[in-house]
């Protein structure tokens, strides 16, 4: 049903999508939200006529082909349909990060030359009347949420439903305006410009066109089999390239429902609720599903911590083949048979993901734990190699090929090549056009032949999957010459449920230390368990006893790291954990949760070097900022520790 | 912010209040008067008499000497569940909520008076009883939504931190609907981010709901911000009386509750 019917020839942007979907699957749910503690649903053509009122609306306003609005707020179908709106008059959305601070908002209102702004709510409304003085061109605000706008008398401020009222009114002085408008697009338009998050530097404006959002998607849900009948949860920032794919482009080719949840806090119980068939999530939110899992656990009954402990031992053995549809022994299926009807599927649908059939993870590596976990319970969750460049894919794992360790193999029409000195570079349907007025950046990333620079360094293994080792930039050498990849010790680290952030150095110096982040949940529940009394973050990271806990936790990577000849130099020799968590609102992290090594490097001098010397203490004096933008500071002694470092084991633990 | 507020006439008149326990004087001639619509603080040091005239004004303690207005109704003797029903509702300074209930369940209680089917119906949950629960429970998830604690509606409250707490128990007055709120030092124990957000919920209270709003509070620079009147108690006795910037120019005030210099 959901292809066949589709000529790409002639649905090629999203409000053909949209009125070609109203038209043949009218009664099927298009969005869904809850509100008042009630999913209210909209269905395909509800969608339609919302976004075709809201669409007149910002025509009347005086929006016109190729200004840009910008769109900021949590998952809502309202401002889902705010894009689609826009881009039915020809206008350009931005999606903006719902949680920038408002100079960063400033930033990307500004180069993108934003004349509108739909915004969710009142707290997005004031950010914006905080920069509005610096904004000339931006002319209007609309704003979804009514609540506490009741005094907002500003002329330039309006509410969404006014304006869908204004468009219906247009519509009817304006009959056959709205087709026309949205006929006279087609493939090669820009779709949407997002702007990527940037471990170094401002922003960037990646300009997207229909075709590369259609086509992608398109040759994913033939990859995959989604049809109109799959269901995904939109709760992953609406300025991602990913939720524009998952919950926009393939939506919209599928013809699927996306339901958003009730707020960014409630999104686990969401998942419950809604079972999705389709899914993604970072690593950390798998992680933070299984801390949680296994928290609980540890609270348990003896009988039901010795039943999980062992049919998981189950699923590790053979859960993963089953899943990959390789012969198993009659004896463990009927084993498995019985975990699942004990275990896996009670387990499973606690957490809300009973009904997933497909799932993605991706962004940065997962621990091969978590991956393991989720896999031998049965649900498919799959690797994915993504960047917005390519809106979204370039490597898929393929269903029967998962290997824990890889990002799998190119997504349909993705060519791959790795460059001499070992970066990934790709081609594909999805490449992006360039960045909004910034051609030098533009011809840096992208080749005259349309090839993709991915930054990454990594390699094609002899099953034809992708292997990602590190940032090609990060890469570096410890004085001895060893390799050294911070990302991928890092990773290892993280990997521990009681380590939340790690940031290693070893670039141009003898040995390898690490800063840690403690992960307050984890190591919270620990420290209860124990009858630790603290006060908080910096209380609790200070304890000799948690240092303890940490350093077996590195000294553990340390012996990882001591079996591969490559990696063995880079054992961590000292460590510190840091009196703060690392915070995007304090630049030390971007959006999307990536470490900024430059900027921890400059913040951080002070500590750097204390763990290059043979201090044990060291006093510092860090600077917070709150998300209103005001900041405040915090001292610290920060206590330093050595760790234990093995001789190069080789291949002996075989 | 103040400039839209429509601040009406006297909702709520104490006159000549005395309170003593035995030989302890806990309150002596305390006269104020709270309008409709304005955030009223009453504050003071340790043992000042706050909790004690709060507690006079919802009847919880019948005061020895003077008189009590509220909505020109003048009473000498009433008991907690009068004033409930007259629409005074109020929060603890130690939180008093039910631990073992979910947020949701707690805030249902404060609708409890405006349930009009008897015990019997709602046990059999049957006809009206349901249609009643129902729309009760519209009013619960519009204060839910309101303070932003949809993830916590089926928590039970005594697992939720000392912060959320207080929100909740913010709600369950709220789902009351009453035309006064007392809040008895809704932010004791918070950290900054936490005071800042239940200021600007009690702000929104009382901006978009018009509640009148009676607070004490410790934290002198919260009840400065927010207040439109401030009445100042120390020892039982009133010090003063006025907007912010009089009682923070008072000499008494200064030397009693700020604290003169000693260094």
């Amino acid at each position: 049903m959901a292809d066949g019917a589709t000529p790409s020839q002639e649905l090629d942007t999203f409000p053909k999508l949209l009125l070609e979907n109203a038209r043949i699957r009218g009664t099927r749910p298009a969005s869904r939200e809850k509100d008042l503690g009630i999913w209210q649903t909209w269905t395909w053509a509800d969608a339609a006529t919302e976004i075709r009122a809201l669409a007149l609306g910002l025509k009347a306003l005086g929006v016109e082909r190729g200004d840009t609005v910008c769109v900021c707020g949590d998952n809502r179908p309202h401002l889902y349909w705010a894009m689609t709106a826009a881009q039915a008059v020809g206008a350009i959305p931005v999606p903006v990060y719902q949680d920038s601070v408002a100079d960063e908002m400033h930033y990307i209102y500004e180069h993108a030359e934003a004349k509108f702004a739909v915004v969710e709510n009142q707290e997005q409304v004031d950010k914006l009347l905080e920069i509005k003085d610096r904004l000339p061109a931006l002319k209007k605000i609309i704003y979804n949420d009514t609540r506490g706008m009741l005094h907002y008398d500003q002329d330039f401020l309006d509410s969404y439903e006014d304006i869908q009222e204004l468009g219906r009114k247009y519509d009817q002085d304006n009959p056959g305006f709205y087709e026309s408008s949205i006929a006279e697009a087609n493939g090669s338009d820009t779709c949407t410009m997002l702007y990527t998050s940037g471990t170094t530097g401002r922003p960037k404006g990646v300009i997207l066109s229909y075709g590369n959002m259609i086509d992608t998607a398109q040759n994913s849900i033939d990859l995959e089999g989604l049809s109109d009948q799959d269901e995904m949860l939109a709760y992953l920032p609406m300025a991602w390239i990913g939720d524009n794919i998952f919950s926009i482009a393939q939506s919209y080719v599928a013809g699927y429902c996306v339901s958003c949840p009730e707020n960014s806090d409630t999104v686990l119980e969401d998942l419950r609720e809604i079972g999705p068939s389709y899914f993604f999530a970072p690593p950390r939110i798998f992680e933070n599903i299984l801390t949680t899992v296994m928290i609980r656990i540890e609270d348990a009954a003896t009988i039901k911590q010795k039943m999980f402990r062992y049919f998981m031992g189950v699923a590790k053995r053979v859960g993963m083949d089953i899943l990959d549809g390789k012969s198993v022994s009659l004896g463990d299926k009927l084993l498995y048979g019985l975990g699942n009807l004990l275990i896996f599927a009670p387990l499973k649908n606690v957490i809300g993901i009973s009904k997933v059939r497909l799932a993605y993870t991706g962004g940065v590596a997962i621990g091969p734990d978590i991956f393991i976990f989720y896999r031998s319970l049965g649900m498919n969750l799959k690797q994915i190699y993504a960047s917005t460049e390519a809106s979204v894919f370039i490597t898929i794992q393929r269903d029967g090929e998962v290997n824990p360790d890889t990002s799998g193999k190119p997504a349909i029409g993705v060519d791959l090549r790795i460059e001499d000195d070992g970066e990934v570079m790709f081609k594909s349907p999805g490449v992006f056009q360039s960045y909004f007025k910034n051609d030098e950046a533009t011809r840096e990333t992208k080749t005259a032949d349309g090839w993709v620079h991915t930054g990454d360094a990594g390699y094609i293994d002899n099953d034809g999957d992708l292997r990602i080792i590190d940032r090609s930039k990060d890469v570096g050498k410890l004085n001895n010459g060893a390799m050294f990849a911070p990302n991928f010790i890092e990773n290892k680290l993280k990997f521990f449920p009681h380590i939340k952030e790690a940031v290693t150095f070893g670039h141009g110096r003898d040995q390898a230390t690490a800063f840690i982040n403690i992960d307050l949940e984890s190591v919270g529940n620990w420290a209860e368990r124990k009858n630790l009394a603290y006060s908080g973050y910096m209380d609790l990271a200070g304890q000799d006893i948690v240092y303890e806990l940490i350093q077996d936790c590195v000294e553990q990577v340390n012996r990882d790291l001591a079996e591969d000849e490559n990696l063995s130099a880079s054992q961590i020799s000292r460590f510190l954990i840091l009196h703060k968590e690392l915070d995007a609102d304090d630049g030390e992290l971007t959006r999307t949760r990536k470490v900024r090594r430059n900027i921890i490097a400059e913040k951080y001098g002070e500590l750097i070097e204390a763990l290059y010397s043979d201090k044990t203490h060291c006093l510092v004096e860090a600077v917070v900022t709150f998300e209103d933008g005001r900041t405040d500071s915090v001292t610290a002694d920060v206590v330093i520790r050595d760790t234990k470092t093995n001789m190069p084991t080789q291949a002996a633990a075989e | 912010m103040a400039d839209h507020r429509k601040i009406g006439g006297v909702l709520l008149n104490v006159e000549g209040i005395s309170l003593s326990f035995g030989g302890v004087k806990a309150l002596s001639n305390i006269s104020f008067d709270v309008r409709e619509g304005e955030v009223r603080s009453i504050i003071g040091p340790n043992g000042a008499g706050k909790s004690s005239m709060l507690n006079c004004i919802n009847g919880f303690y019948h005061p020895q000497e003077g008189q009590i207005t509220f909505k020109g109704e003048t009473r000498k003797q009433m008991e907690p569940h009068q004033a409930a029903a007259q629409g005074i509702a109020r929060t603890f300074q130690n939180i008093a909520l039910f631990k073992g209930m979910s947020t949701l369940d707690n805030i249902m209680t404060g609708r409890n008076l405006k349930m009009k089917q008897n015990f019997l119906m709602q046990a059999l949950y049957f006809g009206p009883a349901r249609r009643e629960e129902v729309e009760h429970r519209k009013v619960v998830e519009e204060v839910i939504d309101f303070l932003e604690i949809q993830s916590i509606r089926k928590t039970p409250v005594g697992k939720l931190p000392y912060g959320l707490q207080k929100r909740v128990e913010l709600g369950r007055a709220l789902a009351a609907e009453p035309d006064m709120l007392l809040l008895d030092e809704p932010m004791a124990g918070m950290n900054h981010e936490e005071k800042e957000d239940m200021c600007r919920y009690i702000l929104d209270v009382n901006d978009q709901f018009g509640t009148t709003i009676v607070l004490i509070e410790h934290d002198m620079s919260v009840v400065m911000d927010i207040s439109d009147r401030v009445v100042v108690l120390d020892y039982g006795k009133m010090l003063a009386d006025g907007d912010p910037d009089e009682v923070r120019a008072n000499q008494d005030v200064i030397d009693a509750y700020l604290g003169v210099t000693h260094d």
